[in-house]
C-alpha cells in the first residue's frame, strides 16, 4: 500500500510544482527553492514527519524533504547542545544528498563529455 | 512589479507587449500537471522501491532508509544524466523530474559536465552548485530561521 501513496503524494507533490511552473511562470530555481522553504516550515510545525510515515518516499523523494531533514539535523542537535546545535548540525541528516551529488557529479564530470 | 516595467518603456514596446500577451501560446496546463504527476510519481515509486530493499536487506528503519535512497537515486540520476536521457524526460515531464532529488542531483552533475571543459577547478569546483546552489542556500538558511525559533521556544517558552 505504501507504494500506492508514494506515487500519489510524489506525483501531487510534482504537480504542485508543475503548476507553480506554468500558473505563476516562476523558474524552476525560484521553484525549487520555495519548496525547500515550504518543507522546512512544514517540519517546523511537525508536520512533515507524519507524511513521511504515511507516503514513505512519496515525501522523502521530492526536494521538501531536504528542506525538512535540515531542520530535523539542527533540532536533534540543539536539544543537545543548545542554540550552537542548530548551526552545528544543521547537515548531519541530509548529508547524502549533498555528498551524493558532489561525488557523482565529479565521477560524471570524469567520465562523460559535454553533448550538444 | 510588471506595470512598474511597463511604465518606463517606450510606447511602441508596450503596444508590443501587449500584443505578445495576446499570441503567447497558453500552457496546456491540465496534461502539464498530469505528465508532471505519473513522472514524479513514478520516481517516488521506484524511490520507494529502493528504500524497501535498504529496510529489508540492510537493516535501516523508515526514517533513516530515506538518506541511502537519495544517494542511490542521484546516482542513477548521474548515468541518466551522462548518456542524455534525463533531458529527454525533462522535457516531457516538466516539474515531474524537477522536483523529485533526481532534478537536483540533475542540475548539479549536468553543470559539472557542462563546465568541465573550462578545466576541473575553475570549471567543475566552481560551477558545480551554479543551478542548484539557491537550493541550499535557501534550504540551509530557512531550517536555520525555523530551528532557532523552535529552539528558543522550547529551551526558554516552555514548548
Amino acid at each position: 500500500m505504501i507504494f500506492f501513496w508514494a506515487f500519489v503524494v510524489g506525483g501531487i507533490i510534482c504537480v504542485i510544482g508543475q503548476i507553480m511552473f506554468d500558473v505563476f511562470k516562476l523558474t524552476p530555481g525560484h521553484t525549487l527553492s520555495i519548496l525547500v522553504v515550504v518543507g522546512a516550515i512544514l517540519d517546523g510545525f511537525g508536520l512533515y514527519e507524519p507524511l513521511i510515515d504515511f507516503a514513505g518516499a512519496g515525501a522523502t523523494v521530492p526536494i521538501t524533504s531536504f528542506g525538512n531533514s535540515l531542520v530535523h539535523g539542527a533540532m536533534a542537535e540543539a536539544e543537545k547542545h543548545g542554540l550552537v546545535g542548530v548551526i552545528t548540525g544543521m547537515f548531519e541528516v541530509t548529508s547524502s544528498g549533498i555528498s551524493a551529488a558532489i561525488i557523482f557529479g565529479m565521477i560524471g564530470a570524469l567520465i562523460f563529455k559535454p553533448k550538444g | 512589479m510588471a506595470d512598474k516595467k511597463k511604465k518606463n518603456l517606450p510606447p511602441s514596446s508596450q503596444e508590443y507587449q501587449a500584443f505578445q500577451q495576446q499570441r503567447e501560446v497558453k500552457r496546456p496546463l491540465l496534461k502539464n500537471c498530469i505528465k508532471a504527476f505519473l513522472v514524479g510519481g513514478f520516481i517516488c515509486f521506484i524511490g520507494q522501491l529502493i528504500s524497501t530493499a535498504y529496510i529489508y536487506f540492510f537493516d535501516f528503519t523508515e526514517q533513516t532508509a530515506g538518506n541511502p535512497t537519495t544517494a542511490t537515486l542521484i546516482f542513477i540520476t548521474m548515468l541518466l544524466t551522462g548518456f542524455g536521457i534525463y533531458d529527454r524526460i525533462g522535457q516531457f515531464a516538466g516539474a515531474g523530474s524537477a522536483v523529485p532529488v533526481t532534478g537536483f542531483g540533475n542540475a548539479v552533475i549536468s553543470a559539472a559536465i557542462e563546465h568541465r571543459t573550462e578545466g576541473f577547478v575553475l570549471g567543475v569546483g566552481g560551477n558545480i552548485f551554479k543551478l542548484a546552489g539557491s537550493v541550499i542556500v535557501f534550504g540551509v538558511f530557512s531550517a536555520f530561521i525555523v530551528a532557532l525559533i523552535k529552539t528558543i521556544l522550547i529551551q526558554w517558552g516552555g514548548l
